[in-house]
């Protein structure tokens, strides 16, 4: 079994670099604090300054939490999608939900002018936004469901979450054209994603979503190893197949659903931390593959959202552009690399 | 063998599928009987409906009209799960890609009997090792199932298949792609299992001399008639020489092969 003393070894490690990544995320920003006082902090024995205290508890806190939330929930999400759909490049935004949330979002930004004024002013709010998005993401799912019924195979399914993200691009396009500077400026953000402004009570309800995504997800990790060996063998082996469609569809909608209505669409993590965990793993079992997609999906998101805001910065980079700046070549570098085997 | 034991039969099965409203049947009123111990070889032209009876017999395909009765029971009545621990299947289909090892692939066949997380128990890695022996496999084990050559992936599949622990085996032509001295590996092993362990053995193939020689029984199927008897019998029946539409060929009874004629 040298398997499975490698796989200790590796997640002992990466365990280590999760709480080093969570200490290096909170201790870096505009203002920095020694990781010695973020220890004490996190510890609860007072620290020497009360500012300090006061930004960690308030500010880097909840956003570290949130990064952690946002990695893991995505990266699953990422990891039952590609096995389901034996595709490694499906990922969140393949099923075509975070351009569900998208849409909702450009509709009540951009569109707002056309409503009547009460209404668009609490629509605008951050309430009318997050209901927006989850309400986009809910669509898509439906959407989703009804194709599954009259389509059987899971490759025409794809397709339609391709085109669905193309349709929503070409309306948010429309909207653009027609919006003002400033609504195109604060659409712009949102879509930039921001890990940073959510209080605690939206952070609760967060991490009740992704909780109850994570647990769902645990109830299809046998059936998606025996999908490994593709849709009819695992039909062969006692695999229910509509079931477990519906457990991942509908736990892959509530994780990437409510993560993108709090913190935006953020792109590649997804994609990407499943492939790093295969090739660190070097594994196809999925219970592996799930313990160890949570560590790295929240170191990832972790050192993502430090290097946004680097010490020394005046400003915080949108959390986004570093998905994306360090997602995207490690997508193609998988791709280039990946020979017979299958990243 | 004494104490043969009816595995699988069929009552009256029609098979066949429906379009447009209309049934189309591909073979009627068929009466098979598939008992433990033996291997049996279903053959048949290309698009006669090999496929079709077979996915019939699996319970993929709904019958027209009879029924296919699994240990006295009627096929299309087991739950999922159920009928995994009664019937396993080795298709032809190429696998996705993957970094499954040929350990965890075999370790796959026991999904019908692990709980909601796949954990494999004592008795588990029991029935993974007897399988793992009976096919000689264990220099394979470390490899990734990408590694293997395509002799020895087909080998694999059938253990992940007796890992299963049922008593009937279908496999989908099981010896396409492989050369001649692995095809007749692959009917050895099969043969060889279906007396070691006395389970029933059903497979497709177009190999049809290798067929007769080494299967129990066989089951010819024409677009007139579908035949289940012993190879030998079939040979004095004549059976094979209509098994192709074709003046060119002929099967000779004496040599028990086919023969081209110019």
């Amino acid at each position: 079994m040298k398997t499975s003393r490698r796989n200790t070894f590796l997640f002992t490690t990466l365990s280590l670099t999760l709480v080093l990544a969570l200490l290096v995320n909170i201790s870096f920003g505009q203002v920095a604090i020694p990781l010695k006082e973020v220890f004490k902090s996190l510890m609860g024995s007072p620290s020497e300054k009360e500012t300090w205290q006061y930004i960690i508890l308030n500010f880097r806190l909840p956003k570290a939490i949130t990064a952690i939330l946002v990695g893991m929930g995505l990266s699953v999400s990422g990891l039952l999608m590609q096995t389901f759909f034996r595709n490694p490049l499906a990922g969140p935004y393949v099923l075509g939900l975070s351009s569900g949330s998208s849409l909702g979002v450009a509709f009540v930004i951009l569109g707002a002018g056309v409503l009547p004024s009460f209404f668009s002013s609490f629509l605008l709010s951050s309430y009318g936004i997050i209901l927006a998005s989850c309400l986009g993401s809910v669509l898509v799912l439906l959407l989703i469901l009804i194709v599954s019924q009259k389509l059987r195979d899971t490759m025409s399914i794809l397709i339609v979450g391709l085109m669905f993200s193309s349709f929503t691009g070409a309306i948010v396009s429309v909207f653009s054209y027609f919006s003002s500077a400033e609504q195109l400026q604060k659409y712009t953000f949102w879509s930039m994603g921001s890990i940073g402004n959510l209080s605690w009570s939206n952070i609760s309800l967060l991490t009740v979503a992704v909780v109850l995504g994570l647990l769902l997800s645990l109830f299809t990790l046998k059936s998606l190893d025996a999908l490994l060996l593709g849709e009819n063998y695992a039909r062969s082996m006692g695999m229910n197949l509509q079931k477990t469609k519906y457990t991942i569809i509908i736990a892959t909608s509530i994780l990437a659903g409510s993560i993108t209505a709090f913190a935006g669409p953020i792109a590649f993590i997804g994609l990407a931390v499943p492939h790093l965990v295969k090739l660190l793993f070097k594994t196809s079992h999925h219970k592996t593959l799930f313990l160890g997609t949570l560590v790295i999906g929240s170191i990832i998101m972790l050192l993502c959202d430090a290097v946004s805001q680097m010490p020394g910065f005046e400003f915080t980079l949108p959390i986004n552009a570093i998905t994306s700046i360090i997602g995207a070549p490690v997508v193609i570098w998988l791709i280039i690399n990946r020979k017979n085997r299958v990243v | 063998m004494e104490n043969k034991k009816n595995i699988l039969t069929t009552s009256n099965l029609s098979i066949g599928y429906h379009s447009k409203g209309k049934s189309k049947v591909i073979a009627a009123k068929l009466n098979l009987k598939l008992s433990s111990g033996n291997l049996i070889a279903l053959v048949g032209a290309n698009g006669i409906g090999k496929s079709t009876l077979l996915r019939t017999l699996t319970a993929i395909q709904k019958p027209l009209s009879g029924q296919v009765i699994l240990n006295q029971r009627e096929i299309i009545q087991y739950e999922m799960a159920e009928l995994a621990q009664n019937l396993s299947l080795v298709l032809t289909e190429r696998l996705p890609p993957s970094n499954l090892t040929v350990f965890e692939l075999v370790a796959l066949g026991r999904q019908p009997y692990t709980n909601w997380l796949g954990k494999l128990s004592q008795e588990d890695y029991s029935k993974i090792n007897q399988a793992i022996a009976l096919t000689h496999i264990d220099h394979l084990l470390d490899k990734k199932h990408y590694e293997i050559s395509d002799g020895q992936l087909q080998i694999v599949l059938i253990a992940r298949a007796l890992t299963q622990d049922t008593p009937l085996i279908i496999l989908d032509e099981p010896t396409t792609h492989l050369d001649l001295l692995h095809k007749v590996s692959v009917f050895k092993l099969l043969k060889k299992l279906s007396k070691e362990t006395g389970k029933c053995i059903l497979f497709s193939t177009h190999d049809i001399d290798l067929a007769i020689q080494l299967s129990d029984e066989m089951i010819v199927m024409t677009a007139e008639n579908v035949w289940q008897d012993e190879p030998c019998n079939l040979i004095t029946k004549g059976v094979f020489t209509s098994l192709f539409n074709d003046d060119s060929i002929t099967f000779d009874n004496e040599k028990g092969k086919f023969i081209i004629s110019s």
